[in-house]
């Protein structure tokens, strides 16, 4: 049977490695057709028909799906589900806001945050911040996935599915898009950075978190945050790392200052190296990681920036 | 404007999860439980639209089971006005799945008529992120998730939301659910006087079939896990030490 994903499409732009990621995990479930929508969505669609394993792109250019409001993009979505068994997409902020809208429209059970497939029905997922990972059959006709998309690989390019034009649904006109307030910055994407550095509570400020983002840049990292440290207000909440923020799992992880929390380490206990600094040498991170360094922070990373 | 805010019994936030060794779950007995964290902001805001003169009234509503009027006292406590605790289950580890609480609470939501439904953005247990949505779609109203500021202006709502990258906001006709995430607000405490007043706040009792609704799961779980766990690596001495390994790894 075919699976419908919904493309990562911000501002006409494909996010290409969560959509990669979650072609991977749909694969698994039958043959792929790409949804790309968006105000401008062509070359988004053009890019994701050279993902390796997409069977066939759609494309729905409408300014109504300009800014991924949910009613217009599930109301989209919903209207095509005839045709799948599987309406999935990566789990973005953007795909959380929309698929459980489809869910619903469809009468079937969103299955979100999916990690491992096992077969068509049944499905992975960590609950409890992670705590424990459960396993789900679902009995409804039509599955809505969410994959996490730190626990499958990118697809590879040299795909070429053919690329179909459809139109927009009708728009129920509920909500309108003001504006976006985007962090400008040069540094990699979050969720798909090779390198993370992740400050927490120890760093007691948001002034002191400048050293964190130093750091960062002198590694060519993403900048992320415990969730301490953003209720803190020490960072912006689009840096929070864990079961209610972003899901990492990048080469190279340095959390500094982070207790580590088991809702914080369902985020990124996933990367390849870990690397902990922190003056309490019982801190949890410490079980996690694969190089820990019992230390003040404000002595260790200037040092680390130096040396590095 | 009425406000109608759901509320969910859940593992208490600083509880240490424990899942039973026959893989059957997670042990729910004799374990502490509160208001999901996420609803609290959801009940906070409620209470704060309240104080400003945008609502009058701040009804919260609790689908699972009998003891989750523990939860709705604490929200009346709060500052809520009046509760509505729907038993759709007698096991305290039975979790009513999203969609069969979203269609109990589309039917409450015919019977308050409320302007606003201000929920949590998930539930900490199933992790779901579901219920505000899919209650939207029952209801065709519009929908502001993951809200860390909302202004209500008449006819529309503004919400910015917490988004990938950033924030976006945007304008939502009323009616409308919000989804609420962390930084909103910090929620208070109630009061020990408040929570002796919130006793006598009245607390109707209804059941899943009074609303006509199946909550019978469409998701069957087959086993619940401990997650894999990493093996724990080395300390190092020295930041020189550090860099070493990390040059070896070919890290940096």
């Amino acid at each position: 049977m075919a699976v419908l994903l919904l493309a990562e499409v911000t501002d006409g732009a494909l996010a290409l490695d969560a959509t990669a990621k979650a072609v991977t995990a749909a694969a698994k479930l039958g043959d792929v057709t790409v949804l790309a929508a968006g105000a401008s969505a062509a070359a988004a669609g053009e890019e994701a028909a050279k993902i390796a394993g997409v069977a066939k792109v759609l494309v729905a250019e409408d300014a109504s799906l300009g800014h991924r409001l949910a009613e217009p993009t599930a109301a989209l979505i919903a209207s095509l589900a005839s045709d799948y068994e599987h309406i999935v997409a990566p789990a973005t902020t953007d795909a959380k806001n929309v698929l459980p809208r489809v869910a619903a429209l469809l009468d079937v059970m969103v299955i979100s945050d999916v990690s491992g497939v096992v077969d068509g029905n049944t499905f992975e997922r960590p609950i409890y911040a992670g705590n424990a990972v459960q396993t789900v059959k679902s009995n409804d006709a039509k599955k809505v996935i969410s994959f996490r998309t730190s626990t499958f690989d990118a697809a590879g390019d040299g795909g070429s599915a053919s690329v179909e034009t459809i139109s927009a649904a009708e728009n129920p006109g509920l909500s309108e898009w003001v504006e976006d307030k985007v962090a400008a910055s040069d540094r990699p994407e979050l969720t798909s950075a090779g390198v993370v550095v992740s400050g927490g509570r120890g760093v007691g400020s948001e002034e002191d978190f400048k050293l964190i983002e130093g750091l960062a840049d002198k590694l060519g990292a993403a900048v992320g945050a415990s969730r301490a440290a953003v209720d803190s207000g020490y960072a912006p909440n689009d840096w929070q790392v864990g079961q209610t923020g972003k899901v990492v799992a990048p080469e190279l992880y340095v959390a500094i200052g982070i207790s580590g929390a088991i809702q914080h380490l369902a985020g990124m206990k996933d990367s390849k190296i870990i690397v902990a600094i922190n003056k309490d040498e019982e801190a949890p991170i410490f079980q996690v990681a694969d190089y820990g360094l019992v230390a003040d922070l404000f002595d260790a990373v200037p040092e680390l920036m130096e040396k590095l | 404007m009425k406000v109608l805010v759901p509320v969910k019994r859940v593992i208490d936030y600083n509880v240490k999860v424990r899942v039973k060794a026959d893989g059957s779950g997670v042990d729910l007995a004799n374990v502490k439980m509160s208001m999901n964290p996420f609803d609290e902001i959801a009940v906070e805001e409620a209470i704060r639209l309240k104080e400003a003169g945008k609502a009058d009234e701040i009804v919260v509503v609790s689908i699972g089971v009998k003891q989750a009027q523990e939860t709705l006292r604490t929200a009346l406590a709060m500052g809520a006005d009046r509760a509505i605790l729907v038993v759709a289950a007698d096991d305290v580890h039975t979790d009513i799945e999203p969609l069969a609480v979203a269609k109990i609470l589309a039917k409450v939501v015919e019977e308050e008529q409320p302007g606003l439904v201000l929920a949590g953005k998930q539930a900490i247990d199933n992790d779901m992120n579901a219920t505000g949505q899919m209650l939207s779609a029952l209801l065709g109203w519009s929908q502001g998730t993951f809200a860390s500021e909302l202004d209500i202006d008449g006819d529309n709502a503004v919400v910015t939301r917490e988004v990938d990258g950033g924030l976006q906001t945007i304008k939502v006709k009323m009616p409308a659910i919000v989804t609420v995430d962390l930084r909103l607000n910090e929620p208070r405490y109630a009061s020990l006087p408040n929570i002796m007043k919130a006793k006598k706040k009245p607390l109707d009792e209804k059941t899943a079939d009074d609303y006509g609704v199946d909550v019978s799961p469409r998701l069957e779980i087959i086993s619940t896990t401990e997650p894999a766990a990493r093996a724990a690596g080395i300390i190092v001495g020295s930041v020189d030490e550090l860099v070493g390994k990390l040059k070896e790894a070919g890290a940096v």
